[in-house]
């Protein structure tokens, strides 16, 4: 049964680690709580599924059309209704939300509320120790890890990255510098909401492709970038995978309970809050940057 | 000379008056409410079916009120029931008061349906139920006739009926697994939804199946709208269940099915899965739900009365797909209201309810009839067993939704045989086969 926990854990660790970094990245490098985060993954997960059932195309060219459009998307939610009220929090979250709401009826308008689906990129499953994972499943907890190495070296590795980082440390003096702190932040949501379409593109065949599937992983994003520590990708990442294995453990040890499984990983949220207001690596976060 | 101007503008009055008030007179038509979640199948299954009864009524010139004939006018209200109770109650509070329909079809989920039915029911006007099981919604009318006689369920039957059809299933598939695997005893895992209608099922389940000589190796109860189930899928499969006794009815239905069948679980899945009852479950699933079993009103082919074909075709002609059971505002209008209009001569509520509650008819999915409690109270539930609306028990077979059950079903000893038309063997799971036999 422990080795069952420790996957299913990674499992699901690993979905919402993926779509918490990016998440992470746009609050710690611009301080923007973009609450559409997940709604730009449904709308690239209805994307891959228009592409391959309508348009007939290779799941693999539909998930890289659909990334692209959503990146591009994402840039213009952001120029229209994200900049002009950039300094105002209250206002970025509630233009934010009510950017989801909007897509999530424009999906079921276009798409009505229909349950869809879209092709997994490996079928099959692996069998380790009597412990059944499917391909998908395997390829995403792969990708997660691909996309935080990828993340951390955009950061540290290059001048993007280094302006991404000036600019979070301290944006006037950023800009004095002579770097354009606008596009900066430009740049970081197109990163931003580019991962969450990938996420989209991974995490997708595991769902069930419908208008209201941004929701859940909202919360528990949510959960997991205040668990870790609002903008630390470190925290994120620790985040996701505690919140996964708290979830594993209740279906695992309590199966009559296991529609709790976010009821507890959100109580165990309020408690590292409680116990640690900053979150597990927020401090570590401020100091690194 | 003042006089005949002054006449002569009363006379003009009164016949601008009769000009505009005639035709509406002459046009009165029979408005007909039908609210549903219209963006969601259930909803549409609710339009469509209603959209085809008016359209049949009104080809033949509408239906005989006295000595008028009355055309039907189906007015549409969208619930949203799924994500707000709210929406459904202002949707009905429009057909009620703006709308002013002389009757309702459709709601599906019971916490809205219970509220729009008080509404109604206020109303004094006739909402027959075409989605929500719950007993509760019936057993409101033996407890207070007087308040609750307008309200009537056309499908489907009720949560301890689907109870007991499901268990009848699962004894099916249980022996079937017996008889064909060599299993001494069959073990079942209850997947339940964590929803006000699976409640009974997860009380009843263990206390039942060891009766019938089954073990119950586990109870889950997921989220209905679950995104991974996996870690369950994990479980049951340590536990050696060679049976599923699940319980869905919304989008975990499809995860459910789709990472068992995935993960190739060797378990067979019985029970009821509401997304597993639609055309679309194949591709929802991608192919994964292969096997799958569910409780069901329709499967294309399966001919419980002689009513079933002509319903069938005309609505796969028309809409494109096989009717969820919701679709059954069609007989709700067709069969139980448009012939009881008739017979009344009249659209007074209270008249129709006389006659609505004590006939017998033939629909699509079977013999109607209305309940009546231990009691001998009228409960305007649906009546089910041998002889009567039973459900049917449906399979998906490599892409196609086949009827499966009753196939030589007894419902008790000395019993006849009961097989409708079009009914086939249930299949095993090759993976299964793979995994038990001996």
């Amino acid at each position: 049964m422990i080795l069952d926990i420790i996957i299913s854990g990674l499992i699901n660790g690993s979905v919402y680690a993926l779509l918490a970094i990016g998440f992470s990245l746009i609050f710690g490098a611009a301080r923007i709580v973009n609450l559409a985060h997940t709604a730009f993954y449904m709308v690239a997960s209805y994307c891959i599924y228009y592409g391959t059932h309508k348009m007939g195309i290779h799941p693999v060219l539909a998930m890289l059309a659909a990334i692209i459009l959503i990146t591009l998307i994402g840039l213009v939610c952001y120029k229209l209704f994200i900049n002009p009220i950039r300094e105002h929090e209250a206002a970025v979250l509630i233009a934010t939300i009510a950017l989801a709401m909007a897509m999530q009826e424009i999906m079921l308008l276009i798409f009505t509320g229909d349950f869809l689906s879209v092709p997994a990129l490996v079928k099959g499953y692996l069998q380790i120790i009597g412990v059944k994972i499917a391909y998908q499943q395997l390829l995403t907890i792969c990708v997660a890890l691909l996309i935080l190495a990828g993340v951390w070296a955009l950061l540290k590795k290059t001048k993007l990255g280094l302006a991404i980082r000036s600019t979070a440390q301290d944006r006037e003096v950023a800009n004095l510098m002579g770097m354009n702190e606008s596009r900066v932040a430009m740049i970081t949501m197109g990163v931003s909401v580019g991962l969450a379409a990938f996420a989209g593109a991974v995490v997708a065949p595991l769902a069930v492709v419908n208008p209201h599937m941004w929701m859940h992983p909202l919360i528990m994003m949510l959960a997991v970038v205040v668990l870790g520590g609002l903008g630390s990708l470190k925290g994120s990442f620790a985040g996701a995978y505690i919140l996964g294995f708290a979830e594993s453990l209740v279906v695992f040890l309590l199966p009559m309970g296991a529609f709790l499984k976010g009821s507890v990983a959100l109580s165990i949220m309020i408690l590292v809050l409680l116990i640690r207001p900053e979150g597990l690596f927020g401090v570590a976060f401020e100091e690194e940057r | 000379m003042k006089i005949s101007k002054f006449l002569l503008s009363i006379v003009l009055i009164a016949c601008l008056v009769m000009a505009i008030s005639l035709p509406a007179y002459a046009a009165k038509v029979i408005k007909i409410g039908v609210i549903g979640p219209m963006n969601f199948v259930q909803g549409k299954g609710h339009w469509n079916g209603a959209t085809m009864a008016a359209e049949e009524i009104n080809a033949r010139g509408g239906l005989w009120v006295g000595k008028k004939k009355m055309k039907v006018e189906l007015v549409k209200a969208d619930s949203n029931e799924f994500l707000s109770i709210t929406d459904a109650t202002n949707a009905m509070e429009l057909l009620l008061t703006r709308h002013k329909v002389d009757f309702i079809v459709g709601g599906f989920r019971t916490e809205a349906v219970l509220a729009m039915q008080d509404m109604a029911m206020d109303y004094k006007k006739i909402f027959i139920g075409c989605g929500a099981a719950s007993d509760e919604i019936c057993t409101r009318v033996a407890k207070d006739y007087n308040t609750y006689k307008y309200w009537f369920r056309q499908t489907p039957i009720n949560s301890t009926f689907l109870g007991k059809a499901t268990f009848i299933h699962l004894g099916t598939v249980g022996a079937i697994m017996k008889k064909y695997l060599h299993i001494p005893k069959i073990k079942v895992a209850i997947v339940a939804a964590k929803a006000m209608w699976t409640e009974g099922v997860v009380k009843v389940s263990p206390v039942i199946l060891p009766k019938m000589g089954m073990e119950v190796v586990g109870v889950w109860r997921p989220s209905p709208v679950a995104t991974d189930v996996t870690a369950e899928l994990s479980a049951i499969q340590r536990s050696g269940a060679h049976i599923i006794f699940n319980w869905f009815s919304a989008s975990a239905g499809i995860t459910f099915a789709r990472q068992a069948g995935e993960l190739k679980i060797p378990a067979a899945m019985v029970g009821i899965n509401v997304e597993a009852q639609k055309d679309s479950f194949w591709e929802a699933t991608q192919g994964m739900g292969n096997y799958v079993m569910t409780l069901n009103t329709y499967a294309r082919g399966v001919e419980p009365t002689g009513l079933t074909a002509p319903f069938m075709n005309r609505y796969i002609e028309r809409f494109g797909e096989t009717p969820a059971y919701t679709a059954d505002t069609y007989a709700a209008i067709i069969y139980n209201l448009a012939p009881v209009i008739e017979e009344a001569e009249t659209l007074n509520s209270d008249k129709l309810v006389a006659i609505m509650e004590n006939r017998e008819f033939a629909v699509p999915s079977g013999k109607f009839a209305y309940a009546k409690d231990a009691e001998g109270r009228h409960l305007h539930d649906v009546k089910w067993g041998p002889g009567y609306i039973t459900a049917l028990g449906v399979q998906w077979q490599d892409g196609k939704l086949k009827g499966v059950w009753p196939n030589r079903w007894k419902a008790a000893k000395g019993a006849p045989e009961i097989t409708y038309k079009g009914i086939v063997p249930y299949k095993i799971a090759p993976w299964i086969i793979e995994k038990y036999k001996k």
